[in-house]
């Protein structure tokens, strides 16, 4: 049994078996369009917000998802099982990695080791 | 001895969402030895070749990350002096004293927040139950090892704020040096810190990042490059979530390959790097070379590794 998930805020959709998170079929395709970070519930990086259809959740950091924001459609695609066709926006990114001092700020361009300043 | 004050991480106490699935990672796959469960659920672990009681220690909890590092100091009159020392660096926050026995065979703790909002203790004394060989004409490896099957906890790496703060405290009050560190721009804006309280490259790491207490891994130390690759097997077999790896970093010379345990709490095993003396000139890394000094191989920076903490 596979459903559909279709991402809302891209141009990805990509078919996913009822037993396998959403993160993990994604990969497995080697499609994008979802963030991977740990894999295990626990970054954040791969937040979704499921916009339609029906799913079931893993165990996901508190730090991550609150509870408001968990009964507000709010998942990590690691812990994510689709139970039909679901409709995602994706919310998390990769956040800067090295950043701030009182003489400027630094952000590390993480393809190249590129830096810049703002100031 | 020659080596004083503190001598090294004793103890890392993580967060786990599912104890009996990460209870299973960290014994099968990494390979470490548990010891013991307390009456409030928290699960001790050892590894093979250490010789105190316990070394990391999970806690089931709604989130991931790390409660707290301990340092194990040389002596009860260096827990004493260390802890007033820290107390009035005005570096710190949060001070406290945890009673003898509060962890398991482990006498008094003295604990802390520094600067980059990690907690962190310093203790004397912990009961040393002895390594799987023994001491008396031992073999060089015990028999009964699963998984990757680390001889030790080796170090941490963690992300924080006020990184001047926390090398200002583990350099000029507790007493180690800096080994290597990265420096970003023209004004050499000090972004990553790689310390030593003894001869391993390092004791712990901290990154520069703008939230306070977050945490990027706790590492483990294998024997050779060879031992790096069968943890790579042993990663796929499991069916382990890999991050990166096998590898080696510029910063450190480790051989190294990183995954997460099932909460999503980065581990690392690594193998190699360099005897690190306190009268050793500190290696400097620019952030022109980034992609090199943290990935020796691929000579690029890989944004998993740098973005994905808890």
């Amino acid at each position: 049994m596979k459903h559909r998930i279709e991402i809302v805020n891209g141009s990805e959709s990509f078919g996913c078996p009822a037993d396998l998170d959403v993160l993990r079929a994604m990969e497995c395709l080697g499609r994008k369009g979802i963030p991977v970070g740990c894999r295990g519930g626990g970054c954040g990086i791969c937040k979704v917000r499921v916009v339609e259809g029906p799913y079931r959740t893993g165990a996901m950091s508190r730090a991550c998802v609150s509870v408001d924001e968990q009964s507000d459609g709010y998942a990590l695609a690691c812990k994510l099982f689709a139970e039909g066709d679901l409709r995602l926006q994706v919310v998390g990114k990769m956040a800067r990695c090295f950043a701030g001092s009182a003489g400027g700020f630094h952000v590390y361009g993480l393809q190249g080791a590129a830096s810049q300043t703002n100031n | 001895m020659a080596l004083t004050g503190v001598l090294r991480p004793g103890h890392v106490v993580l967060r786990v969402m599912d104890l009996d699935k990460a209870v299973a990672h960290y014994t099968d796959a990494l390979g470490l030895i548990e010891v013991a469960r307390d009456d409030k659920g928290r699960v001790f672990f050892k590894a093979w070749d250490e010789a105190d009681h316990h070394s990391v220690v999970l806690r089931q909890a709604d989130e991931a990350g790390m409660d707290y590092m301990g340092w194990k100091v040389d002596s009860a009159a260096t827990l004493e002096r260390l802890a007033g020392d820290v107390k009035n660096s005005g570096l710190v926050t949060d001070t406290s004293w945890i009673a003898a026995g509060e962890h398991p065979h482990t006498g008094k703790r003295f604990r802390f927040t520094i600067p980059t909002g990690h907690v962190m203790e310093l203790y004397a004394q912990k009961d040393a139950t002895g390594c799987s060989t023994g001491y008396l004409n031992p073999e060089p490896w015990p028999d009964g090892l699963k998984g990757m099957a680390p001889s030790r906890f080796d170090h941490c790496l963690l992300y924080g704020d006020d990184l001047d703060g926390t090398v200002k405290l583990f350099t000029e009050v507790l007493g180690f040096g800096l080994a290597e560190e990265v420096v970003a721009g023209p004004e050499k804006f000090r972004i990553a810190a790689f310390l030593s309280c003894s001869n391993k490259v390092h004791d712990v790491a901290f990154i520069r990042q703008p939230m306070k207490n977050k945490f990027h891994h706790a590492s483990f130390l294998l024997d050779n490059w060879y031992e790096v690759l069968k943890a790579a097997d042993i990663i796929s077999k499991r069916k382990i979530s890999i991050d990166l790896g096998p590898t080696r970093h510029g910063i450190t010379r480790g051989e190294t390959i990183y995954f997460f345990d099932p909460s999503g709490n980065r581990n690392e095993v690594f193998a190699g790097g360099y005897i690190y003396y306190p009268d050793k000139p500190t290696v400097t890394w620019t952030d022109d070379q980034l992609g090199p000094a943290i990935f020796y191989h691929d000579r690029k920076l890989n944004e998993a590794f740098l973005s994905v903490v808890t």
